[in-house]
């Protein structure tokens, strides 16, 4: 069935309080760091000083002899895994690679890579058990930045890493560890129909997802190789599913409880601590509780990838673009695996080009391995192409807003990377933005407005929902994808609106993996989506049974009763006539009708509709300290249908604020020795209340007819616009070009001392 | 090591408890008193997820020693509400939807909490501000602070400010 009829909606559109919300006020829910055990013991990592070393040794027997310390592990503990993708996370995940990231086996690759871990009766006796583990390190050359990790004469981190993409294959190893390339027409001929042409470079820095809770889990092995834990994940099928396979158990030996999550955005679709806790209870035979400090955060785990981007682009004089062309370096931290691959797909998708040409590369450096973050990749190529555009259009003269609207990809129009579109609401966020009243506010001196536009994939995939009737009328629903932002209260709406009845009467749970059946991660924008369609469908099966029952009850055909507003009537005259049904007297006869009323549904979403944007940033750059400061900002995003408006804003709220991070503040500090400086919320500065103005979210409803209620994706691609949106607003201000993220106040005070600003323009 | 005994007040109830020398009021909340209603962003005095009320001031207590407890008055997140009724800065959260992954939450609503003790009508720069020691993620503050400025305006006795 579908309900893309808006107007018809009683319950989906609407903004109830969550369901989950009041023990979040109060201090009730239960984080990762929250459970404790009877008999837990507390574990504790050591990590790496050194960006780069081999282990020569590590001698752990004066830790394991110190009074109150149960267990003390190293990779030895671990099965040696042969390289092997696996699909469970965002993204492709070399099981191999996560397990040399849990814990080094052989060399240490970053500084923060863990090297053994130990369980003690107190968080303070693992501690000081850390400090008496001997590791022998041989230190080795190191290599932090990208282009200098391409270099042939690069240390090479991996012996067996042979660039994979290229022909022939190389013989000899190096950090590279993929290029690919997508093309669309002749870009020779693009270039020969261009008229005016530009090229550019910029720069991003890695930054980390942030979330404020760290990393945190229980674990506890029986002696018979039961084993449960519970963690803060954005999937608890994705952690019971790695846990599995680095410590070599059957997969139905191992319950993975969802705890609350204190913020992912990509960055718990991997794991860090489960295996090492799950060894840790195994040796002890005691629960084991780690959680990690922020250090431990900044230096082991996300971030997102730095970058390096190189844009051409050729246009008519009329601005219309014919040839693009774009060079991507993306650092993927010590592993294969950044996120170029949709920073290449992304680039151009807004736009309707006819010659396109894109080169990424996939590099490995000494830094932690890069997680997923809010549209992985493409904040970083979309920095450079939407600066890129604003730089052609102030070049040619043409307001920016305008120069995307005539290039605009529309339904119909094939993307450089394959996809022809439908169903797609870029042109009309541009239009938005265009009769947006943001434009009409006058700015100052020293003031100055950018727009900037993105897009992203969204994904679908595999969930399941059941629907439970209660004996009493009221419905639980089941899902198992882990609420990351307020996911619950779109699940029972979608439920409550199907089933007709009012939103209070349904609970949503977050089931743990022998709960429920399997169901991919939170992640890819897919929740609402994918999972919403696996429990609207629970919904709709539960609804064929209820009118099965009442016609029973009727003692008519199934055929001859509608179901309307939570109740049972029978279709027509012919059918008879009878007093309406509730759903709660249906409940309540359940057990004389053939028992209980419930439904599991379990699919594999397809149809996912893409996310597009165009955001609108006002800045006042103060020309003594370089602070640039947001007086004005304004997202707009078409959403397909937004089923709790207010959790679809706050996506786009958050996904902003952490965009404008990006551009400002946000950024890895490397000493030379390669060790993280700025390990902490101090020196890592993220936007604070006091940064930011209100965020104005527009949000556009162009349906997704995949969907039975018309839902995309809304999560991700807020974060793709800002830095361009940002870096373009200081330009119009300054007249100055900021290419290198982060334009912190330094680097804008050093750029405005070197430069006289130009004049305005005339058309701005 | 020999533990301290600790006499102090929490939530309105008398509370002893021992604690080591090192253990922060953070740790003692959390792993002495099953109070983990208060978070560890950070550990450094940078997030405000654990923050509390002392003697009426806001304070990081990751950043206090259990020890430092003794004689004072506490307040924490679990102690907001007054048995099932929610303060108005915790029902205009919700109703605002002022909390996505809700982890920042207790220290915000503790820190608003102490602000609108002290000022019954701030405005949205003098929020912005009290609050520019608590971190939040997910949100973009947006709605936290319009949560707050209707919280205020709901106990100032006026309907639907913000
Ligand atoms: S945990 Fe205390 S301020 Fe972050
Ligand atoms: S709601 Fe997640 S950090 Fe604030």
């Amino acid at each position: 069935m579908s309900y893309l009829d808006k107007s018809a909606l009683k319950v989906v559109g609407t903004r109830p309080v969550r369901p989950d919300g009041v023990e979040k006020v109060i201090g009730r829910a239960n984080f990762g760091a929250d459970m404790v055990m009877p008999g837990m013991l507390w574990g504790k990592v050591l990590r790496s000083p050194h960006a780069h070393a081999r282990i020569r040794s590590i001698n752990t027997a004066r830790a394991a002899a110190l009074p109150g310390v149960r267990a003390v592990i190293t990779a030895d503990d671990f099965p040696p895994i042969a390289s092997e993708e696996a699909f469970v996370g965002e993204g492709p995940m070399n099981f191999r690679d996560l397990s040399y990231n849990c814990i080094a086996r052989g060399k240490v690759l970053y500084d923060g890579h863990a090297v053994a871990a130990v369980a003690a009766t107190s968080p303070a006796i693992a501690e000081e058990a850390l400090d008496l583990i001997a590791v022998d390190y041989e230190v080795l050359p190191h290599v932090i930045d990208v282009e200098d990790a391409m270099k042939a004469d690069a240390p090479v981190l991996h012996d067996d890493l042979f660039t994979q993409g290229v022909d022939p294959k190389p013989t000899k190893p190096s950090n590279i560890a993929k290029r690919i390339g997508f093309n669309k027409g002749d870009i020779a001929t693009g270039w020969k129909e261009a008229e005016v042409t530009i090229e550019r470079r910029y720069t991003t820095q890695p930054v980390h997802q942030g979330y404020i809770e760290p990393h945190a889990c229980v674990v506890a092995v029986g002696a018979d190789g039961q084993c449960t834990i519970w963690s803060s994940s954005q999937g608890q099928f994705m952690v019971r599913a790695y846990c599995a396979k680095l410590l070599g158990v059957d997969i139905a030996n191992i319950r993975a409880m969802p705890a609350e999550i204190g913020g992912g955005f990509g960055g718990k679709t991997l794991i860090y601590l489960e295996p090492l806790a799950m060894a840790l209870s195994r040796k002890s035979g005691r629960p084991v509780k780690i959680v990690m400090n922020r250090e431990e955060v900044f230096r082991g785990t996300g971030p997102a990838a730095g970058s390096v981007i190189e844009v051409k682009l050729g246009a008519k004089k009329d601005g219309r673009l014919v040839a693009a062309e774009l060079l991507l370096k993306y650092q993927a931290g010590a592993f294969p695996g950044s996120p170029v691959g949709p920073g290449c797909m992304c680039a151009f998708a807004m736009y309707d080009i006819p010659h396109v040409s894109i080169v990424g590369y996939d590099v490995v450096s000494n830094r932690p391995k890069v997680a997923a973050y809010r549209a992985p990749g493409a904040p970083n190529s979309s920095f450079g192409v939407e600066s890129c555009m604003d730089e052609l259009a102030r070049q040619m003269n043409i307001d920016p807003l305008h120069l995307r609207e005539i290039n605009a990809a529309k339904d119909g129009t094939k993307a450089a990377h394959g996809p022809t579109w439908s169903n797609i609401g870029y042109l009309e966020t541009v239009q938005a933005a265009q009769a947006n009243a943001h434009l009409s506010h006058k700015l100052g001196s020293n003031q100055g407005r950018g727009v900037a536009s993105g897009f992203w994939f969204n994904i679908g995939g595999e969930s399941s929902a059941a629907c439970h009737i209660n004996e009493d009328g009221t419905a639980t629903v089941v899902e198992g994808c882990p609420d990351i932002g307020g996911s619950r209260a779109s699940m029972a709406m979608m439920a409550a609106e199907v089933l007709g009845i009012p939103y209070e009467r349904v609970r949503p749970i977050v089931a743990d993996t022998a709960s429920v059946g399997f169901s991919f991660l939170t992640g890819g924008s897919r929740v609402t989506f994918a999972t919403g369609m696996a429990v609207t469908q629970a919904a709709e099966k539960v609804v064929v049974e209820l009118k099965k029952r009442a016609a029973m009850i009727w003692d008519i055909s199934p055929d001859a009763v509608d179901w309307k507003d939570g109740k049972a009537y029978p279709a027509g005259p012919n059918a008879g006539s009878f007093e309406p049904l509730s759903l709660q007297e249906i409940a309540l006869k359940a057990g004389r009708t053939g028992g209980p009323i419930s439904a599991e549904v379990t699919i594999n979403a397809q149809g996912a509709g893409a996310g597009w944007a165009t955001h609108i940033c006002d800045v006042e750059v103060d020309s003594e300290t370089g602070r640039v400061k947001i007086l004005r900002y304004t997202a707009i995003q078409d959403v397909g249908r937004a089923i709790h408006p207010s959790y679809v804003e706050g996506q786009i709220q958050g996904g902003v604020t952490q965009g404008i991070g990006w551009a400002l503040n946000e950024e890895y500090i490397y000493d030379k020795d390669g060790r993280l400086e700025n390990p902490g919320f101090l020196d890592y500065r993220v936007p604070v209340a006091s940064d930011l103005p209100m965020i104005d979210a527009v949000m556009l409803e162009i349906p997704n007819p995949r969907h039975p209620f018309g839902a995309k994706g809304v999560g991700e691609v807020p974060i793709v616009p800002p830095m361009a949106a940002v870096a373009n607003a200081i330009f119009d201000a300054t007249g100055i070009r900021m290419r290198d993220l982060p334009m912190s106040p330094p680097k804008l005070r050093a750029a405005l001392d070197a430069e006289a600003p130009p004049p305005r323009l005339a058309a701005e | 090591m020999s533990k301290h005994h600790v006499t102090t007040t929490i939530n309105g109830e008398p509370v002893e408890y021992l604690c080591e020398a090192q253990q922060t009021m953070l740790d003692v909340l959390r792993d002495e008193l099953n109070l983990t209603g208060s978070k560890e962003g950070c550990g450094s005095g940078d997030c405000g997820a654990c923050t509390v009320i002392v003697d009426g001031n806001i304070v990081c207590s990751c950043l206090m020693l259990g020890v430092e407890a003794e004689g004072k008055t506490i307040t924490t997140v679990e102690g907001i509400a007054e048995g099932d009724k929610l303060h108005p800065v915790q029902q205009k959260f919700l109703e605002h939807a002022a909390l996505q992954c809700g982890f920042c939450t207790p220290g915000f609503i503790v820190a608003a909490k102490a602000l609108l003790d002290e000022n019954k009508n701030p405005t949205e720069e003098e929020t912005r501000y009290w609050l520019a020691g608590n971190l939040c993620r997910c949100t973009g503050y947006d709605k936290i602070i319009r949560a707050v400025l209707d919280a205020a305006a709901l106990m100032r006795g006026e309907a639907g400010a913000v």
